[in-house]
């Protein structure tokens, strides 16, 4: 039973993933556990579209279903779930940019490798990034940006950060469609991710996960 | 006696609008004055060789070379992009100096930054801009949004039309609420018709709308004016504008505006017939959009931005049976009536390039961004002109010299037998003046052909 929620969901299955939720829920299963199979499930859908099997449509339905598996689940939560971190992550569009499909899939991807990621939304100025990091203590940062002025908005987010003392106790990661290594040297960013995968290797490296 | 249009082929279509691009009037109908015989001579040598590049039967004397930027000619005329959209003098003055400062064999005329008061006037909501939720120095910014519900597909495949001025646009235009109340048009039948139909045009809320229409449309008259004369000033300089309208993919026109892409994911999901019948029904609209733009202005080029499709958004298969099979007809559409479809390839397509390869040869103009440059030379290069692939990265950070070599690369690849322009390959805000500059220069040094 329990792997039939995590295969019906990584299959996107949504009526079946429903289905099985709501068997359970009436069989009076302890709802952690479901989550946790749902969470499972929204790994194996990661690792496909690590592996070019799954594209953004899977993604945004994968999300859509957990979204109606938690909204079933919630009522009969009695506690929090609290499930192990393996780091916090500060992620958001620049300034003057709100393109943020490409954020979101990198904020998805984090998300299901287990990382804390607290997203900032688009069109995000360095201050706000600069107080995100301060109020969470997250020693990872990722900027993303399509537009060639995002590459200066990405400069001025270091730099801001540089100016409130916290070059040091973080690592930036820049991404985005046009994004080169150029790029990264110019922002003074520590590293680009060309995807959402490389993003991920990326915060694994520096949270020093194996 | 010369033919009818009805009577014409494709082929003879497009001959007869490059035949008009060639000798432009100007707005009382008369031909376009040049500045100089030497303006002349060097406007239609442009679009000689834009010409021979696109219907690949001959090669052009050089590789034609554009600049096709985003707000980098407001920035490069130290102007902010604010000044730009409300200042149409001032906007005039930085799209004549990018001719003035690189000399392209095309350009995009002064069009793409708009009139700011008129998005004031009507309440926009679909876009922020400069000094309105975006900062001065910044450029315009879509609010992507599920602007159509996902019940609604009934209604927008039902009447396209109805379904726009009634629900999308009272919702994407604060000043536009008034359509909400208005009748169906189609029911002011005979005299019964008349008296209740016309009702809704004596409501406050429809008369204000009204109102903010005829402000809308008189500012907009203005902007017309303004950019207008701007652009036929740079043809008098000789050079050729390339677009003479725009039309879109039937995937972007919902994923884009209407259902956002969230929404149209979630569709190819939920209820992926409605969404193709939407498609379909969209695909005329269209194609009548594009071909009204060439016939009206008297050019063949129409741009056709090309978005959720790139590598990456979808999988091949969904590629295949819900971006493509649209896109083509709307493509053949244009080219059945001789416009020349030029989709902007942005971002990478070169997982799409074989399918989109299926079109007829010397029809199509295409906007490389980030594409394997010489895998697209061999696919969508086989059958139609590309231009672009020069990266925006490169020429805002990089140097002249790390230019001319990609530029150089570029030719050396896509430039062999013809059919290749040089060009950016995405719409940049911000460059180095020095590097666009050795962009053009080079393209024109090395690009000619012995
Ligand atoms: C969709 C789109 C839009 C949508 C945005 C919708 C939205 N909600 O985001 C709309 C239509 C609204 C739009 C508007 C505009 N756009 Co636009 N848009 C695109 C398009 C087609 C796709 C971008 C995208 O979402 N890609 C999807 C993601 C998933 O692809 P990806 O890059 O592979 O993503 C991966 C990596 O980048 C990486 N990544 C991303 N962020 C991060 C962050 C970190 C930390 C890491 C590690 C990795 C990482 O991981 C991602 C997942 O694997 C691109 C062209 C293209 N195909 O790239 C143009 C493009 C980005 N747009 C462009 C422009 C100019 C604009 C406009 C200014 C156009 C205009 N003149 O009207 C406006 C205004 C936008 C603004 N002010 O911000 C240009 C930018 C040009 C340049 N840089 O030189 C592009 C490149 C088009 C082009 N070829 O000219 N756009």
């Amino acid at each position: 039973m329990a792997k039939d929620l995590v295969k019906a969901l990584s299959d996107l299955k949504e009526q079946e993933v429903v289905k099985i939720v709501e068997e359970r829920l009436k069989a009076k299963e302890d709802p952690l556990k479901i989550l946790e199979d749902a969470r499972k499930g929204m790994e194996v859908v990661g690792k496909r579209f690590a592996s070019s099997e799954y594209f953004i449509p899977d993604l945004v339905y994968s999300g859509e279903i957990l979204k109606s598996v938690t909204e079933l689940v919630k009522p009969k939560l009695t506690k929090e779930t609290e499930t192990k971190k393996l780091g916090k992550v500060v992620l958001g569009t620049v300034a003057g940019d709100i393109h943020d499909i490409g954020k979101d899939i990198v904020v998805f991807m984090l998300d299901v490798n287990g990382f804390e990621v607290h997203d900032l939304g688009v069109d995000v100025p360095p201050q706000k990034f600069v107080e995100k990091i301060k109020e969470t203590g997250a020693p990872i940062v990722g900027l993303s940006g399509f537009l060639t002025l995002a590459f200066d908005s990405m400069k001025q987010t270091v730099e801001a950060i540089k100016a409130a003392g916290l070059r040091d106790k973080v690592k930036v990661m820049i991404g985005g469609g046009q994004i080169t290594d150029e790029v990264t040297r110019y922002t003074s960013a520590d590293a680009y991710g060309k995807d959402a995968v490389a993003g991920v290797a990326l915060a694994k490296k520096w949270a020093g996960v194996k | 006696m010369e033919k009818q249009w009805e009577e014409m082929s494709s082929d003879e279509k497009q001959e007869a609008l490059f035949a008009r691009w060639m000798s432009p009037k100007d707005p009382q109908g008369n031909d376009l004055k040049f500045q100089s015989p030497q303006a002349q001579k060097a406007y239609k040598e442009r679009i000689t060789r834009i010409k021979d590049a696109i219907q690949m039967k001959k090669l052009p004397d050089r590789v034609p070379v554009f600049v096709i930027p985003s707000f980098f000619p407001v920035y490069n005329a130290g102007f902010t992009p604010q000044e730009a959209m409300y200042d149409y003098d001032k906007c005039s003055m930085a799209f004549k100096k990018l001719v003035a400062d690189f000399a392209p064999d095309a350009q995009i005329g002064a069009v793409a930054p708009g009139p700011a008061r008129v998005y004031d006037i009507l309440d926009y909501k679909l876009y922020s801009w400069p000094g309105h939720r975006v900062s001065p120095d910044q450029s315009y910014q879509a609010n992507e949004g599920e602007y159509m519900k996902a019940y609604e597909y009934d209604a927008l495949i039902d009447d396209p039309s109805n379904f726009f001025s009634s629900t999308y646009l009272p919702r994407v235009f604060g000043a536009l609420e008034g359509f909400k109340m208005l009748p169906t048009l189609t029911s002011i039948l005979e005299i019964y018709g008349v008296a209740f139909n016309f009702i809704p045009f004596g409501l406050p809320p429809v008369q204000a709308t009204y109102k903010a229409l005829f402000e809308a449309g008189a500012e907009a008259l203005k902007w017309a004016g303004a950019i207008g004369a701007c652009n036929m000033e740079i043809n008098a300089a000789g050079f050729p504008g390339l677009w003479a309208g725009f039309t879109k993919a039937p995937f972007d026109v919902i994923g884009d505006t209407l259902r956002g892409t969230r929404g149209v994911m979630l569709d190819m999901y939920r209820q992926p017939d409605k969404l193709i019948k939407a498609m379909e029904r969209l695909t005329p609209i269209m194609i009548k959009m594009g071909v009204g733009a060439a016939k009206m202005n008297g050019q063949p080029a129409v741009f056709i931005p090309l978005h959720k499709g790139a590598d990456g958004f979808m999988s091949d298969e969904q590629f295949k049976k819900f971006y493509w099979p649209t896109l083509r007809e709307v493509m053949m559409g244009l080219i059945a009536e001789g416009a020349v479809p030029n989709p902007a390839a942005e971002g990478k397509w070169t997982t799409r390039l074989e399918v989109m390869q299926d079109l007829p040869k010397g029809k199509t103009l295409w906007m490389i961004d980030q594409s394997d440059i010489a895998k697209t030379k061999k696919t969508v290069g086989a059958i139609g002109c590309l231009y672009g692939n020069v990266p925006s990265a490169l020429l805002a950070l990089g140097t002249p010299q790390e230019v001319k070599d990609y530029v150089k690369k570029c030719i050396d690849v896509a430039g062999k037998g013809g059919g290749y322009i040089v060009s950016n390959g995405a719409f940049f805000d911000h460059a180095k003046t020095e590097n666009v500059k050795a962009m053009v220069e080079f393209a024109k040094e090395y690009g000619t052909y012995k």
